[in-house]
């Protein structure tokens, strides 16, 4: 029977595909929809990922995710705040407008109009100097190593496109201002834009004349969001679509035994708990707050049982991690990675040496529709830190309210995900998480909770500016023990990134979860 | 008639000004955009230039304010989270909402009325009580437990339906419609189905107590006596009575279906309003919300005005009282 089912779908495969035999169509579905086509008037991480098949960057990630040439040949520092780029040649935009210098220009002028939504994404840039037809400079605020991250995301639009289409100038929310470039698009990229309907789908066509070498087979791709994760699964089982990313971790084993192709890894998202370092604890007012005491934090650390979770939440899926970075990422260390052990009795003696024989009280703050079972880790981690001893005031909510709390410094006990994105480099984490919150510098936009230790600013400081790329991640790693040896932060594991597809259909997965057809192969 | 209608425009505009202040109020609780459009690394700085130019360092008096002027004037603002103007978003759903609900509402009638006529007229009768314990499951059932079981069985399980979006639509002067493909139609079975689905089971019960009702009245008594052909008693005696009080619950009904439509809409991926009120809502989309209750009360307050002028032309003795 199984098998007579096999040998129709198997049947009904080849005659479909025997028919145009060049023709091959990947449909594919995620559950959000992207925001706009215009590159620089959005942040958000997926929509760009859809509009990097239509654009190039300068430089871009391989199948490892280094950094390699994309419309950018060769590089080289001239001042410590100059950086030089030598352009490709003989690329042409889709609508036929060759690619210069002029259209780096004025793409980077483009971004950093103060109206632009993503300015913030070359936030050390001061321009770009066109020094003939095909070398630019970058003028930059100072010395600064991680310009090629910022640039691996940075899309470059055509100057002529722009002006032809009275565009050059970015779409802004307050003006009202729409501008042609967010329901068009011309890149340089391996797929043509062909159309976009909000909710219903965007579709690509090959670029046959893409100045690179192309690694996949595909000529046409269509992407359909579908927000509701059972529909999603549906559509992938009935045939409608010929992947998903992501696929739901409940749903995996179903598609599995449906004779689909599952892939999963652990993704970049550490997760992890923050603690409140300031004065008091909301939930104890008055007092002094016992996390303060490197003792108190241990025990908490050391009162969940990783393992547990890992395997009855999050169904063995999760990577467990002893650090505040995961693997592939720049600073990490694998020496650090050692998972904190589980040990009840150890926490409860670290709390009465600390002078809380009895415990003390906190909340705990949670998501609960962000992260991989974001809820249910939260309560058993409430459950094991109650047999500790400590009391905890359990608290989860939708993440349009969680984040704004969260960023505001209201919890005692919080949980976040980071992900190194979009520089990915561990230097993102020690300037946001590790570095004291100062108002109008880049560092500690999410600290908080108070946590300032002169160590991590120092290290912040030097490690922005440090051109020498091993002694760079030196001041990484050494950011990390830190952290770790005086518990800061209670790291839990890397969320898993499952994805399903068709047995014929090959999609490379990747840690940072970017869905990249241009490595993709229909059979 | 006129001065009706004038007092009921009135109450339209209190109607909506209420539930667009209502709106406003509990924005502050959806979460704050601010966040959700920055990146995840964001500075301080960026974040409050970001609520500055998005106008929420305001208070929400002003911001309330500001949007009923921009409403006045014609202007329903710009969406924070794709720059596009709300107006031409709402406009983009509004065929795809539109469609369904009719298909819903066409379905519901059709198959409610004679379903709830049968039952009426032969209450004992063994499929009247099949159709009665049907109907309670349809009454019970939560919408999107009807939809996935529906996918399942018709995409997944028998491959004859399409699991999700509207198929193939044709562009007729700017309104995208999927009522002239064939892959429109399939597609808008199984959403159809599971919108109707409680509606129909609504009317049918409806239609069966009044008809009851109206079978065991005075007149249909006279009626059988004077010999009268018993169809056209059945037909255009009672049912006429009994449909009264259908008409008003249809024509609430349809607001309530476009309200009802947010939970098909999210399960069938049909790019309706209902889909963008809640992507909206998850990514605490302000004037995208606020536009769209705006809608939903002008809705309401329109077909509570249809409902009154239709009941005078079912109703003789409405009309009289009107002149």
């Amino acid at each position: 029977m199984k098998f007579a089912w096999l040998a129709c779908t198997a049947l009904a495969g080849a005659l479909a595909f025997a028919a145009p035999a060049t023709s091959k169509t990947l449909k594919w579905s995620s559950q959000g929809d992207i925001v706009t086509l215009d590159p620089y008037a959005h942040t958000e991480s997926f929509t760009s990922n859809v509009q990097h098949h239509i654009y190039d960057p300068l430089v871009r990630r391989n199948r490892k995710l280094e950094i390699e040439p994309a419309l950018a040949t060769s590089w080289k520092i001239v001042e410590p705040a100059r950086w030089r780029f030598t352009l490709r040649q003989g690329v042409k935009f889709h609508g036929g407008e060759t690619f210069n210098a002029d259209d780096v220009v004025a793409s980077v002028t483009r971004l950093l109009d103060p109206t632009s939504r993503a300015k913030g994404n070359l936030a050390n840039v001061v321009g770009a100097e066109k020094v003939d037809d095909y070398t630019v400079d970058f003028v930059l605020k100072g010395p600064y190593p991680l310009l090629l991250n910022d640039l691996s995301g940075i899309f470059i639009m055509s100057k002529k496109w722009l002006e032809a289409n009275n565009a050059l100038k970015p779409g802004n929310t307050t003006t009202g201002v729409t501008t042609y470039a967010s329901s068009h698009a011309n890149g340089t990229g391996p797929f043509k834009f062909e159309s976009y309907r909000p909710d219903v789908g965007t579709t690509l066509t090959v670029n046959e004349n893409w100045w690179d070498k192309a690694e996949h087979n595909l000529t046409r791709i269509e992407f359909k969001p579908i927000k509701s994760d059972a529909t999603r699964v549906a559509a992938l089982l009935s045939g409608e679509i010929d992947m998903m990313a992501p696929a739901p971790l409940q749903d995996l084993q179903r598609i599995a035994g449906a004779g689909l192709k599952v892939v999963e890894e652990p993704s970049l998202r550490v997760i992890y708990l923050g603690l409140n370092l300031r004065p008091e604890l909301l939930a104890m007012p008055g007092q002094k707050n016992p996390m303060l005491d490197r003792r108190v934090r241990e025990a908490m650390r050391q009162a969940i049982d990783v393992d547990t979770i890992q395997k009855r939440v999050m169904r063995g899926k999760s990577r467990n991690i002893g650090i505040m970075v995961a693997p592939p990422v720049p600073g990490y260390s694998a020496a650090l990675d050692v998972v904190a052990k589980f040990d009840v009795d150890g926490a409860k003696k670290l709390l009465a040496e600390a002078g809380y024989p009895n415990g003390f009280k906190t909340k705990l703050d949670c998501p609960n529709d962000r992260y991989i079972a974001d809820e249910q880790i939260c309560v058993a981690i409430a459950a094991m830190w109650k047999r500790a001893g400590i009391d905890v005031e359990l608290k989860t909510e939708t993440r349009a309210t969680y984040f704004p709390r969260q960023d505001k410094g209201e919890t005692d006990a919080f949980m976040l995900g980071w992900a190194t994105l979009p520089p990915m480099d561990g230097y993102s984490v020690l300037s946001a998480l590790f570095a004291t919150r100062k108002p109008g510098t880049a560092f500690g936009g999410n600290n908080p909770n108070g946590l300032s230790d002169p160590r991590f600013d120092d290290l912040a400081q030097k490690a922005g500016v440090e051109l020498d790329e091993t002694k760079r991640q030196a001041m990484l790693t050494e950011s990390f023990k830190i952290a770790r040896d005086e518990a800061y932060f209670i790291p839990l594991h890397q969320q898993p990134v499952a994805w399903a597809m068709k047995s014929n259909v090959d999609v490379p997965q990747f840690p940072d979860e970017y869905v990249r057809l241009w490595f993709a192969k229909v059979n | 008639m006129l001065r009706t209608l004038a007092s009921r425009l009135t109450q339209a505009v209190l109607v909506m000004l209420v539930v667009t202040a209502c709106a406003f109020l509990m924005f502050r609780y959806v979460g704050d955009p601010v966040r959700v459009l920055s990146r995840e690394d964001a500075t301080q700085a960026e974040k409050e230039e970001l609520s500055r130019a998005l106008g929420l360092d305001q208070p929400v008096l002003v911001q309330y304010g500001r949007f009923v002027g921009r409403v006045l004037s014609g202007d329903l603002g710009v969406s924070f989270r794709n720059q596009r103007p709300v107006a031409t978003l709402l406009a983009e759903r509004l065929p795809a909402t539109l469609e369904l609900v009719l298909v819903a509402t066409v379905l519901s009638l059709s198959v409610g009325i004679p379903l709830g006529v049968l039952c009426a007229l032969r209450p004992d009768g063994m499929l009247a009580r099949l159709i009665q314990a049907v109907s309670l499951v349809g009454v019970s059932t939560p919408t999107f437990v009807t939809g996935i079981v529906l996918i399942l069985l018709f995409a997944v399980t028998l491959g004859w339906l399409p699991s999700f979006g509207r198929g193939a639509t044709v562009d007729v002067l700017g309104w995208h419609t999927g009522f002239l493909t064939a892959s429109g139609w399939r597609s808008l079975i199984l959403p159809g189905i599971t919108l109707a689905l409680y509606q129909l089971t609504l009317i049918m019960r409806l239609v069966r107590s009044e008809m009851i009702d109206a079978l065991s009245s005075d007149y249909i008594r006279y009626a059988r006596a004077r010999g009268l052909p018993e169809r056209y008693i059945n037909f255009k005696l009672a049912l006429r009575n009994a449909l009264m009080p259908v008409i008003t619950v249809t024509g609430l009904q349809i607001g309530s279906l476009i309200a009802f439509a947010i939970v098909t809409e999210t399960v069938f991926q049909w790019p309706g309003m209902g889909l963008l009120f809640i992507q909206a809502v998850s990514f605490a989309d302000m004037p995208v919300m606020a536009a769209y209750l705006l809608f939903v009360g002008l809705l309401f307050v329109v077909i509570n005005m249809l409902v009154d002028v239709i009941y005078a032309l079912v109703d003789p003795r409405l009309r009289t009282r009107a002149a």
